[in-house]
């Protein structure tokens, strides 16, 4: 077995307002891997997430990056709300996080114009975000989320206020992507078929206090088909996460009454 | 769609000019027809023959307001812009003076323009320039700092995430979020600007101090050379009007491709 890419061990996260976000979180992320956290709201998965990307500490625990060296710089997060700037267009939104580490637009048009390509984008490069679609500004997200070459994809429900079509193709393209690009993807959504159809594990999460209840290893080929989607494989990995996520539910309400 | 739009820039202009117009030939005719003295209300004819008569005599007053105004506005907006960003830097900068800026707000300006033009009797432009500023500056600090603090916040994680500066952040994150909120104050002390002029001049000249198209009013409404008042009168409200015309265009063309404020007047 490889060097863990990251670690997170006993990890709390306590709010100031009192709210128990995370208790005695245990996650071990290899190279490669696309996790899943799925988990009804409140759970605390985007709270993990936030945390991997150095947006806020924990209370109590560790995160360690075992298996590199200069991890923050190969992070990349993208967001629910695709989070572009509407003053800026589509290439000088992707070349924002380049901006940030002072790179001349000159010498970087060639990696913005490669990220645009990868997303399908090619010619909307002048465009603004309010000329896009919903699909379409989400691709933008993407594409400047790997316009940093990251080791690291944070995916915080990123599909999830698409419509089910322009989301499966999204999917895809995702799954694509992370095949070439050799990923390690944390992806947090509530869709548990799109969870079992992306990951190679879901991490299922239940809420008060946020806690991981399974982690179930989705033993599918790296390239998953529309047939993937239909077979009892599927199904079966589907059922058994409802049936953690249930589990969990029943044991909390019975631990609170 | 786009022969529609032509249609519709066609209307916004020709509406309001019916409008104007209408109310011009009523005025007129209520003047004929009530056989006004010129002394209390001039017809339009009057006014703008002596508009043309005193135009040599008014320009140049025009003229001294209209620097007194820009100079006051610039002022304004270079402070007030220079404020906000303090205030954004911390809640406590904001919490500790921005109520001292309300009370230069809502200090009415004719009470202490006498105070100001006899602090500063030796320069009684700059004293002008002073109160026009007071009048103008609020409303910029005011919607400067709203904008500045509503800086979308996925932008600002994604801004943290990448580990963006405090610096980077205000440049390329916060002041062009706060550049539409910062137009709107624009437009709002532009005609302040003036306003404030007029105030001012008006104080001055009670006090015998000769100054801008404002204190030409003032003398004309003493000599009873109503006429001429309304002259006078008509150019300063048609130096407000293009200062908010302006001011539009210019918000307008910034905010072309992006904000719902510029796109939506296209059609």
């Amino acid at each position: 077995m490889p060097l863990p890419l990251l670690t997170l061990q006993d990890i709390d996260k306590v709010y100031q307002n009192g709210t128990v976000a995370l208790q005695g979180v245990n996650l071990t992320v290899h190279p490669g891997e696309f996790i899943s956290l799925v988990g009804p709201s409140g759970c605390g998965k985007s709270t993990v997430l936030r945390l991997v990307a150095g947006l806020g500490t924990p209370t109590k625990g560790t995160m360690t990056w075992p298996g590199s060296t200069q991890q923050r710089n190969d992070l990349a997060f993208v967001f629910q709300d695709p989070a572009l700037m509407p003053w800026a267009n589509v290439v000088d939104n992707i070349y924002l996080p380049l901006k940030l580490k002072r790179q001349r637009l000159r010498s970087v048009r060639g990696s913005i114009q490669a990220a645009i390509n990868t997303v399908d984008l090619n010619g909307y490069g002048q465009s603004y975000p309010r000329q896009l679609s919903g699909g379409m500004k989400m691709r933008v997200s993407i594409a400047r989320a790997l316009v940093t070459k990251p080791q690291v994809l944070l995916m915080d429900e990123p599909f999830g206020a698409l419509d089910e079509m322009t989301r499966s193709r999204l999917n895809s393209d995702l799954l694509r992507l992370w095949r070439e690009k050799n990923w390690t993807v944390l992806f947090v959504t509530h869709n548990i078929y799109e969870a079992v159809y992306l990951s190679t594990r879901v991490v299922v999460m239940a809420a008060q206090p946020g806690r991981v209840v399974a982690n179930i290893s989705i033993d599918a080929p790296q390239v998953r088909t529309d047939d993937f989607r239909t077979s009892p494989q599927f199904n079966h990995y589907c059922r058994e996460i409802m049936t953690a996520l249930s589990e969990a539910e029943a044991a909390g309400t019975g631990q609170k009454r | 769609m786009g022969k529609q739009r032509k249609s519709g820039t066609v209307w916004n202009w020709l509406a309001p000019a019916l409008v104007g117009l209408t109310a011009i030939v009523g005025w007129d005719m209520f003047v004929r027809i009530t056989d006004m003295p010129p002394y209390l209300l001039p017809g339009p004819g009057l006014v703008l023959k002596t508009l043309v008569e005193e135009w040599g005599d008014l320009f140049p007053s025009l003229l001294v307001t209209i620097q007194i105004t820009v100079l006051a506005f610039l002022a304004a907006i270079m402070s007030g812009l220079l404020i906000a960003i303090l205030f954004a830097q911390s809640k406590w900068i904001e919490r500790s003076f921005f109520p001292y800026a309300v009370i230069l707000q809502t200090t009415p300006i004719v009470a202490i323009a006498p105070l100001i033009i006899i602090w500063l009797q030796n320069n009684t432009f700059m004293a002008l320039v002073v109160c026009a500023w007071i009048v103008a500056f609020f409303p910029i600090v005011s919607n400067t700092t709203l904008g500045l603090n509503s800086a979308d916040h996925s932008l600002q994680n994604l801004f943290e995430s990448y580990g963006a500066s405090r610096w980077q952040t205000l440049i390329y994150l916060r002041l062009p979020s706060a550049l539409p909120y910062f137009l709107g104050g624009l437009r709002i002390s532009g005609g302040l600007a003036l306003i404030g002029a007029v105030v001012a001049e008006f104080v001055a000249g009670t006090g015998g101090t000769r100054s801008g198209i404002a204190y030409q009013i003032l003398i004309s409404s003493f000599n009873l050379q109503i006429p001429r008042m309304f002259a006078a009168l008509l150019m300063t409200t048609a130096l407000g009007v293009a200062i908010f015309v302006a001011l539009t265009l210019l918000s307008d063309r910034l905010l072309q491709h992006w904000h719902e404020s510029a796109v939506q007047r296209e059609n």
